[in-house]
């Protein structure tokens, strides 16, 4: 009966293709529910749903545009025949699925590989647009899960890295947005691992390696940058796959979930392993224990291990085997870091110098604190406690620095800003780091160095912005004044680190060598007349240069605005002396008596002073060399009379009494 | 014995040796606090300011001694008006009494006597009541009177004075003063001091101007024309003293020490400042 009826089947096949070959031919036998054929030695039904074709994306085609090795004039066709081809027709699509994994493993000759027909069925494919598709997106996890659930064989016999990968991703926030929200744009499967090319994570080209995968989640989160961490700019995920954390890193694939990292999950893969106080590394011993409170006590303790270690792994067994750079703090600060790494300190660690203070050195490892937190090294009044570790007289920065700066730390403790940190714990107190910057030190030489002298008044005027104001219209300003010659800037007056109050008579009374040094000979005349003396004395209480000149101030004398001016100059002397007038204001206050050009009244003064005192002297002098020598006779003659005369006296006596007798 | 035939004659009234104790003090006073300003460069101006408690106790202490100063020279100047008009009557006796101070005939006679003297070219000039260098000593206090304590006091008030001077006179006065002062304490702490102290028949002080008086015939020999013209007017036993006790010469040898020592100390100090750090 069957083998009748296959004859009788096959007949009709045959009249049907020798005749036209059209699709309607095909289905006159190939409609029959009941048919069926060989193929390979199989059985097979061989129905083909005239409806559902019609409905298909192939329904325009005819069966021979696939099947094109039929023998459509023997009915029964053969028995074997090669598999439908799409590739003939999806050339594009075949060459991406070429690169991929499946296409490998089928080449291989895997059993469980999957070709185009596993995933998208044979006569009835659906547009992915068509929600009843397969490849729908509604369906996709399904689709994969088939081969990637669970405890299928797939899942089982081969390498796959991930577990629980439908479980997971159905409990993602995407899995919730597409299976219970049923928002198909919501990412599913093939939006991340790319329906045809898929690769492993490993693999450079795969969408999902550490180098793409950010492109690829970027596709949907396009403006994620906006959004999400500023410094993570796209080009440096790109760029700095390597170090930078990607995606997955913090949003574990198939487990993306917004609120990650507050559940802990990875720090806890890590801390299995390092939570023991004996684990050490193998290569030298130190210590890997890690005191989980110390890090959830820190400024970072919603930071995840692998946040900061990003060449983690998730796949490994142990994850961390895959780091081999260390910890790189600027993937994150990536300004701080641009700073350091142009600072003296980074240049020194860019040359392999073993002494260059890298992000650790100052702000420890997994206990770094905000720089707000006392107990934090960066805490302002810790801050030259930690500086001075390299930076104290006999250590190693000491000794290699070579510039004019003494006892950097001794001088600065004792500094008004040291004194006020330290010993008066004001934190808004000026310290290391006010002046020299955080990350971006440079000697005083470099013209980008927050010390450099077109800086400094910047620099100090970040505080004592009043005074940066009046300085930088004052003549000492390089904006009022140009000039080769150097101008004084902040330091030059007030020191670097041995810095004083202004009111303190050590500064009043170095103040003047400090102008001297470039207002030499009028500082010396300074010294010539009464306010100069006095302060030469070491008192503190007449004019300074400032007192008279103005400090942050000074302008020239023929400026209208100057203290000194023609309309200012009574005013500034009765500063102290209360009844000063203009006359009185006529005083030089740098006279000498030296110079016959400017002030030839006191040089004939003290000229005629002089010859009235060499005279009297000379004259006076000649007189008493003249009388020593015959002052010494004198005084013998003199002794020799007076005692002639005693004797004389005693020998008329002498008479009296004998007479008397 | 010896001592009992002593005889004392007194050549100073008690008035005027308050006066030169006065002044003695007053002009160290003003010698020392001045000088810290005018050497200010040097370190022992810097100690010798500190000593003194600062500029400003410094210059506390220089004007009260000025004002003492003026006051002997003030008081001075009223006993000389009392002595013409008690003992001579009017200025022309005064002045050319054997008592006066005014250069005469004979101090100009005493002086080229006594170059001679010197050159051993004949006998010490027989010197009277006051001698031609110590006529000099006076007027040069007049002088310095005038002259340091004018400008002295255009610097006390400098405000006040540039009402009528202009603003540099304060200048001018400055070196006025200072080398006035210079020339002063020069002058009486080298050659004063010699004339009177350090010449060997003195040596090492002569105190008759704290005690008041001299043994008889140190005094015949040293002014032989004051002592014949007391002889011959009789009025010699009129100045005949006792001396004072020996605690008392004592005390004026302590003060008289000091005083020396202060002095020769300055001209130390003025040449040093003057030879190696001098500007």
């Amino acid at each position: 009966m069957m083998k009748s009826f296959s004859i009788v089947f096959s007949f009709l096949i045959y009249l049907t293709v020798v005749s036209a070959q059209s699709k309607e031919e095909c289905l006159m036998c190939h409609e029959d529910e009941q048919l069926r054929g060989t193929q390979n030695g199989k059985n097979i039904s061989v129905f083909v749903n005239a409806k559902s074709f019609n409905n298909s994306v192939h329904s325009q085609l005819d069966c021979v545009d696939c099947h094109d090795d039929i023998d459509a004039e023997n009915i029964p066709h053969r028995t074997t025949f090669k598999r439908v081809d799409c590739g003939n027709c999806h050339d594009d699509i075949e060459k991406e699925f070429g690169g991929g994994l499946h296409r490998r493993a089928y080449d291989k000759g895997d059993p469980l590989a999957p070709i185009c027909q596993d995933c998208h069925g044979y006569h009835y494919i659906r547009p992915v647009s068509d929600h009843n598709s397969v490849v729908s997106p509604m369906k996709i996890p399904f689709l994969c899960g088939r081969c990637h659930r669970e405890g299928a064989p797939v899942q089982v016999q081969r390498n796959i890295p991930e577990d629980k990968i439908l479980e997971n991703y159905s409990l993602s926030i995407h899995g919730e947005g597409l299976l219970k929200k049923g928002l198909i744009v919501s990412a599913t499967c093939v939006s991340c691992h790319s329906a045809h090319k898929i690769l492993p994570h490993t693999d450079p080209n795969s969408t999902i390696s550490r180098q793409n995968i950010s492109k690829t989640c970027s596709v949907c989160h396009s403006e994620i940058e906006t959004v999400h961490r500023k410094i993570i700019r796209g080009e440096l995920w790109e760029k700095q796959a390597h170090v930078l954390p990607v995606c997955v890193d913090c949003h574990q694939p198939h487990k993306i979930r917004n609120v990650f990292y507050e559940q802990g999950m990875a720090d806890k893969d890590c801390l299995k392993c390092h939570e023991n106080p004996n684990l050490v590394s193998s290569k030298d011993g130190r210590s890997l224990y890690i005191d989980h409170n110390v890090q959830l006590n820190s400024i970072h303790s919603k930071i995840a291990c692998s946040q900061c270690h990003s060449e983690v792994n998730v796949s490994h067994v142990r994850p961390c085997e895959s780091i081999t750079h260390k910890v790189d703090c600027s993937s994150c600060h990536s300004e701080v870091g641009d700073e350091y790494n142009t600072s003296t300190h980074g240049i020194l660690a860019a040359s392999q110098d073993p002494n260059a203070p890298s992000c650790k050195e100052c702000h420890g490892t997994h206990n770094v604190l905000g720089r707000l937190n006392p107990n934090s090294p960066i805490f302002s009044i810790n801050i030259p406690t930690l500086c001075a570790k390299c930076h104290r007289a006999g250590e190693k920065a000491a000794i290699k620095y070579k510039g004019p700066e003494k006892d950097i730390v001794e001088h600065y403790i004792e500094s008004i800003h040291g004194k006020g940190l330290m010993k008066s714990g004001l934190t808004v107190t000026a310290t290391c780091t006010d002046c020299h910057t955080a990350h971006h030190e440079l000697p005083h030489t470099d013209e980008a160095s927050s010390i450099n002298p077109k800086h400094i008044a910047a620099t100090c005027g970040n505080c004592h912005h009043g005074i940066q104001d009046m300085f930088e219209k004052s003549v000492h300003s390089a904006l009022v004044t140009q000039t080769d010659k150097p101008l004084p800037v902040c330091n030059d007056c007030h020191s670097a680190h041995t810095i004083k109050r202004t009111d303190s008579e050590g500064f009043k009374l170095e103040i003047m060598q400090q102008c001297g040094r470039c207002h030499e000979k009028i500082a010396e005349t300074y010294f010539d007349t009464y306010h100069g003396k006095v302060s030469q004395l070491g008192y503190t209480k007449t004019a300074k240069c400032y007192d008279c000149h103005g400090a942050h101030d000074i302008l020239p004398v023929d400026n209208p605005k100057s203290h000194l001016s023609h309309d200012n100059i009574v005013q500034t002397c009765k500063k102290c002396h209360e009844g000063a007038h203009r006359q009185f204001a006529g005083y030089f206050t740098h006279a000498t008596h030296h110079d016959p050009g400017k002030y030839p009244i006191l040089f004939w003064t003290f000229w005629g002073m002089t010859g009235l005192l060499l005279g009297t002297f000379l004259i006076a002098g000649i007189h008493t060399l003249m009388w020593l020598p015959r002052s010494l006779k004198w005084k013998k003659e003199l002794r020799k009379k007076i005692n002639m005369d005693e004797e004389g006296l005693a020998d008329s006596e002498d008479d009296k009494e004998e007479n008397e007798k | 014995m010896k001592s009992k035939n002593h005889r004392f004659i007194q050549r100073f009234t008690r008035l005027n040796r308050i006066l030169h104790i006065l002044m003695i003090v007053s002009f160290l006073t003003l010698a020392l606090t001045g000088m810290t300003l005018k050497f200010s460069y040097t370190g022992w101006a810097v100690i010798l300011s500190k000593f003194f408690g600062g500029f400003e106790s410094a210059g506390y202490l220089h004007r009260f001694a000025a004002t003492i100063m003026i006051g002997v020279f003030v008081t001075h100047l009223i006993d000389v008006f009392k002595l013409k008009r008690k003992e001579f009557g009017s200025w022309k006796k005064l002045l050319k009494s054997d008592n006066s101070m005014l250069f005469n005939k004979k101090d100009l006679k005493d002086f080229l006597n006594s170059l001679k003297w010197f050159m051993g070219k004949g006998e010490r000039p027989e010197y009277g009541r006051w001698t031609y260098w110590e006529k000099f000593d006076y007027f040069a206090v007049f002088w310095g009177m005038f002259v340091i304590g004018s400008t002295g006091m255009t610097l006390w008030f400098p405000e006040f004075f540039t009402h009528f001077v202009p603003g540099w006179f304060i200048n001018v006065a400055t070196i006025i003063h200072s080398d006035e002062a210079l020339l002063a304490t020069g002058f009486i702490f080298t050659v004063h001091f010699f004339n009177t102290h350090l010449r060997p028949e003195k040596f090492p002080m002569d105190i008759v101007i704290f005690s008041g008086s001299m043994s008889l015939e140190e005094f015949k020999l040293d002014r032989p024309d004051e002592y014949k013209k007391l002889v011959e007017s009789g009025e010699l036993e009129k100045y005949i003293v006792q001396p004072y006790p020996p605690i008392v010469i004592k005390a004026i040898k302590i003060f008289g020490w000091t005083a020396l020592t202060i002095g020769f100390s300055m001209v130390l100090w003025i040449i040093y400042a003057m030879l190696f750090v001098y500007r």
